[in-house]
């Protein structure tokens, strides 16, 4: 987190000011004392409410403080912060409203072992299928939004792997997502949210959430 | 009178006298007082008065009277069941609603400060 938060910090783009966000998904360990001694802008949570409602509510603030655009990363240390500038490049020349780092366009850095990449290739052909949408790394959660997105999102934000349904909701509300090529790393520390005995039950679930959300989309026009 | 009606007549008073209790103390909202409050009703009737099951069973054409209480009280649980789903869902989402404008209003107000 620290690490993190040093890189962050001497990060600079060309035109934009950086303000990074921390939120304590109400962490039972030391995380929001460890926030507080950093002196660094964060959330705490009063209750653990997920990732999908804490990833949400950073859009919450960004959309609150009126920031232009919304960076969200993973704080294990698989998306290095020195691609940022990638994913702010489109939204800059405003090519797109949503900008998806992918590990898989140039295929360099950390790919993953060969079932998960299975899974991402998976979600990548439902979401295809739904909403024609062709994102390769369909579970890659370092990603970036414009104003209109941020807007869209606050609205509504998946609760649990939220990453897949978040591409079928955002292409239903017509924005335009595109996918940059980042190399990322692999996980410093930590563990993934998605583990061994869940898979096919997260599988499932990911597949009828977006099914669900896409029916729900349609018919409400 | 059988032994099994004086249990079953027992049982439904333990039965009405719980949901009593939770009115009294306000531990149920109104909608499920009048469900739960008729259900001990309907259990007060039928343990009552024995032959109201038979004749129901009759009037509907049942040939055997029990299975009238399986297919009832299955299809009411069932009913009942996905209503409490559908108010769960929704009590999720809104406890999630809370949290974020909560964590949002403490980053305002104390501006950085873990627990409240």
């Amino acid at each position: 987190m620290a690490s993190l938060y040093n890189q962050l910090q001497m990060l600079k783009v060309e035109g934009c000011s950086i303000s990074p966000l921390f939120i304590n998904d109400n962490s039972t360990d030391a995380t929001c004392e460890k926030l507080m001694e950093m002196n660094v802008q964060f959330l705490d949570n009063p209750i653990n409410i997920g990732i999908g409602g804490t990833v949400q509510l950073g859009f919450m603030y960004a959309f609150e403080k009126g920031f232009d655009f919304a960076v969200q990363m993973d704080g294990d240390g698989q998306h290095p912060p020195k691609e940022l500038h990638k994913l702010l490049q489109p939204l800059l020349n405003s090519e797109a409203d949503v900008v998806i780092g992918s590990r898989f366009i140039d295929k360099v850095g950390f790919q993953s072992s060969t079932l998960r990449r299975l899974g991402i290739n998976f979600f990548s052909h439902l979401n295809k299928f739904l909403v024609g949408a062709s994102i390769k790394d369909s579970t890659s959660g370092y990603r970036a939004y414009n104003k209109k997105a941020i807007f869209e999102l606050v609205e509504y934000y998946p609760d649990e792997y939220p990453e897949p349904e978040a591409i079928v909701y955002l292409t239903n509300k017509g924005m335009q997502i595109k996918e940059v090529s980042v190399v990322m790393n692999e996980r410093v520390m930590g563990v993934s949210s998605i583990r061994q005995f869940s898979t096919i039950y997260y599988m499932i679930k990911v597949s009828l959430n977006s099914i669900f959300l896409h029916l729900k989309m349609r018919s409400n026009g | 009178m059988d032994k099994i009606q004086i249990i079953a007549i027992i049982a439904v008073a333990f039965f009405i006298g719980l949901i009593a209790r939770f009115i009294v103390k306000g531990k149920l909202r109104t909608e499920y007082s009048i469900i739960w409050g008729l259900m001990g009703i309907i259990f007060l009737v039928f343990s009552l008065w024995r032959r109201s099951l038979d004749l129901l069973a009759e009037f509907f054409g049942v040939y055997y009277a029990p299975s009238l209480i399986f297919i009832f009280f299955f299809f009411m649980i069932f009913i009942f069941l996905i209503h409490l789903s559908v108010v769960n869902s929704k009590q999720h989402e809104q406890i999630k609603k809370l949290a974020q404008e909560i964590a949002l209003l403490k980053e305002r107000s104390s501006n950085g400060s873990c627990k409240v």
